[in-house]
């Protein structure tokens, strides 16, 4: 629990760097970056706001439990694409989406980057990106929870 | 030639920043000292242009690993017994 001063700046700097962790993400396959670093900005957003709030807060809010649903999400999606292009392209992490008319099945045309192209490959970044804001999350979450009720006792 | 006076003043600040994070006493100004240091190697790993190790390394150097130390330093002691 911090600081009146502490928590205002937390609050309103948590937004910006939650919308910048998700737009490293999406754009995985044409900037720099990617799920896992992407993953790492949102996380560490969340634990901003662990810090400056206070454990009992936060756990309010979400429990760990479903925070290892949602890595067992992302990993079941990443690995379900990849399965996906098994069963439409005939080999394991086949790009079936590239080149048709579905979402991110464009071809990039010119040398500007078009976010609307490369196949499998955003969706398997969000699915990293899912699996890595909930695991680094949770770890975090789980040793202040334990360093609390340690305190409490 | 400002990118070569980069390249020699940022290694310098590097290891400034790690010797003042081992011989303070102040446990929780070390680890502000790790988190800056954590934030010039990012800055250094820009300039050698590699920006995703860069992204990488301010995220999870800069801030997981300091709130992690911040977070045991809470749970224990916050200054470093004479030895």
């Amino acid at each position: 629990m911090m600081s009146k001063i502490v928590k205002t700046i937390a609050g309103i700097s948590f937004p910006f760097i939650t919308i910048y962790g998700l737009y490293v993400i999406a754009h995985g396959h044409l900037t720099p970056g990617g799920g896992f670093q992407g993953g790492a900005i949102v996380a560490s957003g969340l634990i901003l706001l662990l810090v400056a709030y206070g454990t009992d807060w936060i756990i309010e809010k979400i429990k760990e439990s479903h925070l290892s649903i949602l890595e067992s999400l992302g990993a079941l999606g990443f690995i379900g694409v990849a399965f996906l292009g098994l069963i439409f392209g005939g080999m394991f992490f086949t790009n079936f989406i590239a080149g048709t008319s579905m979402l991110f099945g464009g071809i990039p045309t010119s040398t500007a980057a078009n976010i609307n192209t490369g196949g499998t490959l955003p969706l398997m970044n969000f699915a990293v990106g899912l699996k890595v804001i909930a695991g680094l999350f949770a770890i975090v979450l789980v040793m202040a929870y334990a360093i609390s009720k340690e305190e409490g006792e | 030639m400002i990118i070569e006076l980069l390249h020699i003043i940022i290694p310098i600040l590097i290891v400034a920043t790690s010797l003042v994070a081992v011989l303070l006493r102040d446990l929780m100004a070390s680890a502000i000292s790790l988190a800056a240091m954590s934030l010039l190697l990012s800055l250094e790993f820009y300039i050698l242009q590699a920006p995703d190790v860069a992204i990488a390394e301010a995220g999870v150097g800069a801030c997981l690993t300091t709130a992690i130390l911040v977070l045991a330093i809470k749970a224990t002691a916050r200054m470093e017994e004479e030895s």
